[in-house]
């Protein structure tokens, strides 16, 4: 359950415009329990040729599970798994056109460079002259050319991870599976192999599934990115769909930081709704419709950057509150703020440092914040 | 660097006094050339006389032999047993029966000799008698008795190595399209090789250093080296075994120096080439 | 659910875990086959043996039994036969005999422990605190002899503890004693030994338990004020408890079943268990009472295992 399709015609939020098309992988109703344990619950999900799928999600939630279901190194409890139309359920890894790359790299300590690359090849019995042609072809890839001849233990920790890569590239696999990739490396590191890797995808066109519990990795490396929490899929979409327009609490508040409070509508009209927020003392005014039943229990999220803070009192009269503040931390780029409301509730705000002698707010300050309407996400779960 | 105290010293030092003057006296008077094998006869000494004797000794050459061979096909067939219960105890999880399993690979080692040899040649003889094999007691039987009970220390240390091996390996391998069998071959193995090449050693000197056990299970043709030191040095000390023992010691410690040399050397070598990898990532 | 239902591969409720290797039905051959060889091999030359030695020991049922030849000579042992059941064991309860030999076994194997607990810590202890380059040489050195052979290793005493031996020659050069002592065929000699052959076996556990503790902590009792003496009792020898229990059990199994170092080394009145079973089996031929011996053996070193282990597990949890 992705979606909330029923009642879609009072809902004129701009959500993800786009529509299912050219499916690759198909996740049907799967279910993997571990004795009584249930490690993913129902989830179906559609990913499409060519795309880098983000699988995004705490720890435990049951991401590598689900990688690992498609990989064929676990069997599904429920429900069937389809790559390329064909029901791939009951075939064993070792004939599955999928290949993965290891959290751990899980490279053979016992042979080198240019053995596990090769490994996979070997297995298909290609002849050893496109053998070492596909191999050296990877490892420029890569840019390794130079390493074919040592050990795994000879290699610094980023090479190992670009070993990994190219041996689980080299059999040309349509779908690779990249559990946590760059999970072992270090922040700089990271940040670099990060775009190699939408390099090199985009250049081989391979479906990519790529498990991480890093938001910000998953909104660089994602075309599309899935939320999971508790074994289940909350959230399905681009990362500005996530980011701009989640659909539940969780989502909301995984990604990014948010401030969210629980509110009631008291005005729902196609083109506008209002929102009584006891948290903030007023009613928010939201520029566009909500596909929920009147009475619904409501909460209203909006981005710390989305918030204008002053010191004087804006102009506009909707969506403005008061408060103190409370807590300031300089950033250098950018500033974030902890203010205090009258409730006693806090609302926290990011604003960039433009010029260098910006107003400076200060603690205990009282100051005024507003936001655009368009700006506060509601969400019904 | 921290200092030992005198007395943690000094019973280091008696410690392997204690443990190594007894061999040391053994390899001495083995170039004793009195038949009274302590008391030194320094007009003849030293003198390679008994190793001479030794060499013309057939029945001793043929002891030999039936224990080396004894040994051999021991070690063999408990690393190939130890193996596969090493395999199914860390890979196979939960499977009915497995706690009498777990028992039966771990009771052998703590079982005192007299009573898994007693146990064995009992069942020997109701086989025999049942189904008439084995027949007779000799090679056969003592080398089905060595097996049982060196499977239990290859198990233990091929358990111990498979358990910390990254399972994600054998995964990869299979991901990569090799059957189970071949990752078991071509992966698995390999990694473990060196703990079933220690296995194999192990169980190879418990089979060769046993007297007890092949004492029961063994026939009246077929004595084993142990056996015949055994029954020589129970009339008391002479010197041909004295110069047998300073050839065992000798060969079985330069082996097990010698691979211990070889893999300090390797692990050594190891670290450098680690060291050197990260030191060129951060430049 | 139509999915639940979908063949032998979908996971009853409770069913075991499958490992990720079990993929396919082909697997379940290789599967059956690694568990079942060794299975079978050790029920076979390890389970089944012992029954049939409790099954002798017991005989009333195996009298009947022809098949078994020794059992038959039993048989015809007439006063044996008129007591049968757990007459054997009572018989070897009640023989004077049979109680100082087994008690004789705890008792040298415990004392054997003992030492090599007092000689193997401070071994230990030194090794796992001495310079790095040299540690891994002494350890080599401690498992050497577990590698030569055991029973050349006893041999060795003998000629030292001889009459005309380096030993007696020490003593009287040192004029100790005025003659030569009669060393061989002793307890004493029974004692060294024991204590010679297993203390390999005392120090590697301990060698492992000490080398793993964390020297930050006699630094901070050595902050905190305690002296080294102190230090030792109240926190090294504690921490290394398991290595100590794991020693321990080492050396007193094996040694209560001893029968090479006593048949050597001790005189005619060092009892041994280990060494009556062989005797009653061999010399006497009666295997029955061997078998019965061997049965109450295995149930006292079963007990000394299960309590060594509840104490240790109560340390564990303390
Ligand atoms: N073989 C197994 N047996 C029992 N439980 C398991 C097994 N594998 C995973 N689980 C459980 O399933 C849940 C999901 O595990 P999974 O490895 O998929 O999490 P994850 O999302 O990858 O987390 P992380 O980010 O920490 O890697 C966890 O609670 C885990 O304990
Ligand atoms: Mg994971």
């Amino acid at each position: 359950m992705t979606t909330d399709s029923g009642a879609a015609s009072r809902d004129s939020r701009p959500a993800s415009t786009e529509a299912g098309r050219d499916t690759y992988v198909r996740i049907d109703r799967v279910t993997k329990k571990f004795g009584a344990f249930t490690a993913v619950r129902q989830v179906s999900l559609d990913i499409r040729r060519g795309e880098i799928f983000c699988l995004l999600g705490g720890s435990g939630c049951g991401k590598t599970t689900l990688l690992r279901m498609l990989a064929g190194f676990e069997q599904p409890t429920e429900g069937r798994l389809y790559i390329d139309g064909v029901d791939v359920t009951d075939v064993p890894p070792y004939e599955r056109p999928v290949n993965m790359m290891f959290q751990s790299y899980a490279l053979f300590p016992h042979m080198s460079v240019f053995e596990n690359v090769a490994f996979g090849l070997k297995q298909d019995r290609v002849p050893k002259a496109e053998i070492r042609d596909r191999v050296a072809e990877m490892l420029a890839l890569v840019q390794l050319q130079d390493y074919g001849a040592r050990k795994p233990h000879q290699l610094s920790g980023g090479q190992r991870q670009r070993v990994a890569l190219a041996r689980a590239l080299a059999k040309r696999p349509k779908l690779l599976l990249l559990d946590e990739p760059l999970g072992a490396l270090d922040k700089k590191l990271r940040e670099r192999t990060q775009f190699e890797l939408v390099g090199i995808q985009e250049k081989l066109g391979v479906t990519f599934v790529i498990v991480t519990h890093d938001q910000e990795e998953a909104m660089v490396l994602g075309t599309r990115i899935g939320v999971m929490h508790a074994g289940e899929i909350l959230q399905v979409g681009t990362p500005t769909d996530i980011y701009e327009y989640p659909t539940s609490r969780y989502v909301a508040d995984f990604i990014g930081s948010v401030n969210l409070y629980e509110g009631r509508i008291v005005e729902d009209e196609p083109d506008h709704v209002r929102i009584e927020v006891p948290d903030m003392a007023t009613t928010v005014y939201v520029d566009h419709g909500i596909a929920a039943p009147p009475t619904a229990e409501v909460a209203v999220a909006i981005r710390p950057e989305k918030i204008h803070i002053t010191p004087y009192k804006p102009l506009e009269a909707e969506n403005v509150v008061r408060g103190t503040i409370q807590e300031i931390a300089y950033l250098g780029d950018n500033s974030r703020y902890v203010v205090r409301l009258d409730t006693g509730k806090v609302v926290r705000v990011t604003r960039p440092n433009v010029y260098r002698h910006d107003e400076r707010l200060a603690w205990d300050d009282s100051v005024w914040m507003h936001w655009h309407p368009s700006s506060i996400v509601v969400v019904t779960r | 660097m921290r200092k030992l105290s005198p007395l943690v010293l000094a019973m280091l030092v008696l410690g392997f006094a204690f443990l190594y003057l007894p061999i040391l006296a053994m390899i001495v008077y083995s170039f004793n050339a009195s038949r009274l094998v302590t008391v030194w006869d320094a007009a003849n000494s030293p003198t390679l006389k008994w190793y001479g004797e030794l060499f013309a000794n057939d029945q001793i050459l043929e002891a030999a032999r039936l224990s080396f061979e004894i040994a051999a096909l021991t070690a063999t067939g408990a690393v190939v047993l130890g193996t596969l219960a090493a395999f199914a105890l860390v890979r196979y999880g939960a499977f009915g029966g497995r706690a009498l399993f777990t028992g039966l690979t771990t009771a052998p080692m703590v079982l005192p000799e007299v009573i898994t040899g007693l146990s064995l040649l009992l069942l020997f003889v109701a086989l025999e008698s049942m189904i008439g094999w084995p027949a007779g007691r000799g090679q056969l039987t003592t080398t089905i008795a060595h097996v049982t009970f060196t499977a239990a220390y290859v198990v233990v240390v091929v358990q111990s190595r498979l358990a910390t091996m990254d399972r994600s390996l054998e995964e990869a391998a299979m991901d990569l399209g090799a059957r189970p069998w071949k990752v078991f071959f071509v992966v698995t193995l390999p990694i473990i090789a060196p703990a079933i090449a220690s296995g194999w050693l192990l169980a190879f000197i418990l089979s060769w250093d046993d007297v007890v056990i092949a004492s029961f299970v063994s026939g009246p043709g077929s004595t084993t080296l142990p056996m015949l030191i055994f029954s020589k040095v129970r009339l008391g000390v002479s010197p041909d075994i004295n110069a047998l023992a300073t050839i065992l010691v000798l060969i079985v410690s330069t082996v097990v120096v010698g691979l211990g040399l070889l893999l300090y050397r390797r692990e050594r070598q190891r670290q450098r080439e680690v060291r050197a990898a990260v030191a060129a990532d951060s430049r | 659910m139509s999915a639940t239902a979908r063949g032998p591969r979908a996971a009853a409720p409770g069913a075991p875990l499958r490992g990720a290797l079990a993929t396919g039905a082909r697997l379940g051959l290789a599967r059956r086959l690694v568990i079942g060889l060794p299975y079978f091999w050790l029920l076979l030359f390890f389970l089944v043996p012992f029954l049939i030695v409790l099954k002798i020991s017991l005989s009333t049922t195996a009298l009947r039994l022809p098949p078994y030849e020794p059992l038959v000579t039993w048989a015809a042992d007439g006063v044996m036969q008129v007591k049968l059941h757990w007459s054997n064991f009572g018989f070897v309860l009640g023989d004077e005999l049979y109680r100082t030999a087994l008690l004789n076994s705890i008792e040298i194997a415990g004392v054997s422990t003992l030492i090599c607990l007092l000689i193997g810590y401070p071994m230990a202890y030194g090794i796992a605190r001495a310079p790095s380059a040299w540690r891994n040489v002494l350890f080599l050195l401690v498992a050497l002899p577990f590698f030569t052979s055991f029973l050349l290793r006893v041999y060795a005493w003998i000629g030292l503890l001889g009459r005309n031996g380096p030993v007696n020659d020490l003593l009287l050069a040192l004029g100790l004693v005025d003659q030569p002592l009669q060393l061989l065929q002793t307890d004493f000699a029974v004692y060294v030994g024991m204590v010679y052959s297993y203390l390999p076996f005392m120090v590697l556990p301990l060698y492992a338990a000490i080398e793993k503790l964390d020297l930050t902590l006699l630094e901070a009792a050595a902050d905190l004020g305690a002296r080294p003496v102190k230090t030792f009792f109240t926190v090294t020898l504690p921490l290394t408890k398991e290595g100590i229990f794991a020693g321990c059990l080492l050396v007193f199994i094996p040694a209560v079943g001893e029968f090479v170092i006593p048949a050597l080394l001790g005189g005619p009145d060092t009892l041994m268990i280990g060494r009556v079973v062989w005797d009653e089996f061999f010399s006497n031929r009666d295997w029955p009472i061997a078998s019965a011996i061997a049965i109450l053996m295995l149930v006292l070193l079963l007990g000394f295992v299960v309590l060594l282990q509840r104490l240790q597990s109560r340390e564990g949890r303390a």
